[in-house]
């Protein structure tokens, strides 16, 4: 089988690629790219006039809520639904029920993913056994299984003996430590950032140095210990800060925000909608600008989605009853692109955010190197389209994006070769 | 306006509009026959989901005297617990056509989840910390009768702000009636933003009341304690109570406000909650006639 995709503006930032050309396609794997066309008799030619081709972009955090919570989305619904984003490979958190803390778990994950579209599966094992934060889990099996990180996602290792014991045995296989950052105590019965819009709503706050706390212990110890540590889901200024200068004191810490973070304030909590609660909240627009100046310089490192399906009962109840989280995997790519047309980033500093996550969690993609699987995302930077979440393919339908207009879409995602999803409108 | 969800989206000519109806139901209260046929017909649903003495009475009252047919529902008698969401709640009960529900529920914004699941009028009769609507309506009615105006007043709310949806609803409707509003209590019960509000933050309560034509101070919930907000009710009363000392330094024709319950010996000083100055139980009275005017500008008359 082979394939070409000529026309296309092919972006390869590790490769330092960025010309109009075509990428040639044999048997899943990449046979070669050059500037120009390629002339000869292939299976199947698509056309990417008008289009970017890069890497295929990886969402290195996801909730795909299997096992335990198929009523809100599945694996094989969860891969779509990435196809459909853009990606080409996901990494489901393991705050699953039961908790993704054992080698059969991961292998049932694994298993159910080769039963569903292609995009490929990479899962973050429990830090902590059933994330409680009291015992090690056995990370050294987990990876020998098919784990790639380790996180007790949803809150942080709370102990922090326990944390330096997590982080250092994991650095023994070269695992890094993903670290939802959020003091619990501190964060109370928060309902949303704490600031003029918190006051004006009447709701409980959650001060921003409730992730700050967190991130300062994380990356102190990962400093101390020689290791590396990744932040989860950045969403305030002083965490911002915070990362920065620990980077540049050379410590090995990584970090990632969410495109909701770069697109939405606190003050969007004024409508009551619970499609605005997200743990950690919304910050204001300080947070925001510090945030996108931080996804712009490098400060952070990546982009990821958080994607977070909840049934729609769940979200219709009073606010404070509501589970935080919103479903982000279809509208990724369009709303980090705003920050492509208010010309804070390049497209190659788009690529480079959202297939990043390769690289921090060593795993094998993320350019188009000869010879490597042939995972290609093609998109349209400028087309123009509205958010509908009934066109969702994921089960969840929880989003502040319905109805919003949005420049740049995902048309065709390809992994080992093969096209799991093309754009039909 | 179909809906009384808050102060902080209403103009000065809709608050003035509804002081002056309030105005004209003052007197039916002091009638022999307390009763009006003004909403005869009228079904209206009162919705306490949190424990209500006063603002429920109140409704009541307010509504039995304009001849309206009221229904109560609160908490341990509703399907809420036996499961049933609010929403499904709101909606079984718009199934049986009511004209207006008052709702009383700890959960800031729930009024606004049933304005949108609902056909009929939404009065918020408190949600969370958010907002109290008619309890800033009742306080302004009672300011402006003893100082005939609340342009250019010094009014001073001392105690948990930060919990308090009478203090946000008093910001509104003061500030935007011209009056100066000053908040004081402990930093723990401060909010950051308070003055993007329009309120003043003066952190002593001595200097805050300094000329002060009106004095209110909020209700202490002491289980607040064990959020650690203060240390307990003896050292609270000590810096932070309504006391004679504070009113020293007010006007001499200073009123003394508290939108109840009161804990007496903890936020006020007894010789205050009853003694001269004390407006307290003409809020109570005042309060039947603020929604008197709020039904009947949203059910039966003119519109807002």
């Amino acid at each position: 089988m082979i394939t070409l995709i000529k026309n296309g503006r092919i972006i390869d930032p590790r490769n330092k690629i960025d010309f109009v050309g075509a990428v040639l396609i044999e048997n899943g794997k990449i046979k070669s790219v050059v500037e120009g066309d390629i002339s000869g008799d292939f299976d199947e030619v698509i056309d990417a006039s008008d289009m970017v081709v890069s890497p295929g972009f990886i969402d290195m955090h996801v909730h795909l809520r299997e096992p335990g919570y198929e009523y809100k989305e599945t694996i094989a619904s969860g891969l779509a639904a990435a196809a459909a984003g853009g990606f080409a490979a996901v990494c489901p958190m393991p705050n699953t029920n039961p908790i993704t803390d054992n080698e059969e778990i991961v292998s049932s994950l694994l298993a159910k993913a080769a039963q569903a579209n292609g995009v490929k599966l990479y899962p973050i094992a429990a830090a902590t056994k059933g994330s409680k934060g009291e015992a090690l889990t056995s990370i050294g099996a987990l990876k020998a299984v098919g784990a790639v990180a380790i996180s007790d996602d949803g809150h942080p290792v709370k102990n922090s003996g326990l944390l330096r014991r997590v982080m250092e045995y994991a650095s023994s296989f070269n695992f890094t430590y993903i670290s939802h950052a959020e003091d619990q105590d501190l964060v109370g019965d928060g309902q949303m950032n704490e600031g003029d819009h918190s006051t004006l709503f009447g709701m409980p706050g959650v001060a921003s140095v409730s992730e700050s706390v967190v991130i300062a212990r994380e990356c102190l110890l990962a400093e101390y210990l020689g290791v590396s540590v990744h932040i989860a889901h950045v969403s305030k200024e002083p965490s911002v800060a915070l990362i920065r200068f620990f980077k540049s004191r050379g410590v090995k810490v990584t970090a990632e925000t969410t495109p909701h973070y770069l697109t939405l304030t606190d003050e969007a909590l004024g409508s009551y909608d619970t499609n605005t609660k997200i743990n950690p909240p919304i910050g204001s627009q300080k947070d925001r600008e510090a945030l996108i100046a931080a996804v712009a310089d490098g400060v952070i490192d990546v982009v990821a989605t958080d994607h977070a399906p909840h049934h729609e009962r769940e979200k219709n109840v009073e606010f404070y009853a509501a589970p935080p989280g919103i479903v982000g995997l279809e509208t990724a790519v369009a709303l980090l692109l705003r920050h492509y047309h208010s010309g804070v980033l390049s497209l190659k500093r788009v690529v480079e955010l959202l297939t990043k996550g390769y690289e921090i969690l060593s795993i094998d993609g993320g350019d188009l190197s000869v010879g490597s699987s042939a995972d290609i995302t093609i998109f349209d930077p400028d087309y123009q389209w509205t958010i509908d979440r009934n066109m969702f393919l994921s089960k969840g339908r929880n989003t502040p994006f319905h109805g919003f207009q949005v420049k740049g879409a995902v048309f065709r995602t390809v992994v080992d070769g093969k096209s799991l999803y093309v754009r039909k409108y | 306006m179909k809906h009384l969800l808050g102060i902080e989206h209403l103009n000065r000519d809709q608050i003035e509009q509804i002081l002056e109806t309030a105005e004209s139901f003052e007197e039916i209260n002091r009638r022999q026959v307390k009763k009006v046929p003004t909403l005869k017909g009228k079904t209206i649903i009162n919705f306490f989901a949190e424990p209500s003495t006063r603002t429920k009475m109140s409704f009541e009252v307010a509504e039995k005297r304009l001849s309206a047919d009221t229904y109560n529902i609160s908490v341990s008698t509703s399907a809420i617990q036996k499961g049933e969401t609010l929403a499904d709640t709101a909606l079984n009960l718009q199934a049986m056509q009511p004209d207006a529900l008052i709702i009383r529920h700890a959960v800031a914004g729930t009024p606004h989840l049933l304005a949108d699941v609902m056909d009929c009028a939404i009065i918020n009769a408190g949600d969370g910390f958010h907002e109290h609507p008619t309890q800033a309506l009742l306080d302004a009615f009672t300011i402006k009768r003893h100082k005939g105006r609340l342009d250019g007043l010094k009014i001073v709310l001392i105690g948990d702000i930060t919990h308090s949806r009478v203090a946000r609803s008093n910001i509104h409707l003061l500030t935007k009636l011209g009056s100066r509003v000053v908040v004081s209590g402990p930093a723990t019960m401060i909010p950051p933003g308070i003055t993007a509000m329009g309120a003043e933050v003066e952190p002593d309560p001595i200097k805050a009341v300094v000329d002060a034509d009106v004095l209110m101070t909020l209700r202490i919930q002491n289980e607040r304690a064990s959020n650690l907000l203060f240390p307990n009710a003896r050292e609270y009363a000590r810096f932070y109570s309504l006391r004679q000392e504070l009113l020293n330094y007010a006007k001499p024709d200073a009123i003394v406000m508290h939108p109840g319950p009161a804990n007496r010996g903890v936020e006020i000083e007894d010789s205050l909650m009853d003694g001269g100055r004390s407006v307290v139980l003409e809020q109570v009275s005042n309060g039947v006639s603020v929604r008197m005017a709020v039904l009947y500008l949203l059910l039966g008359g003119t519109q807002l």
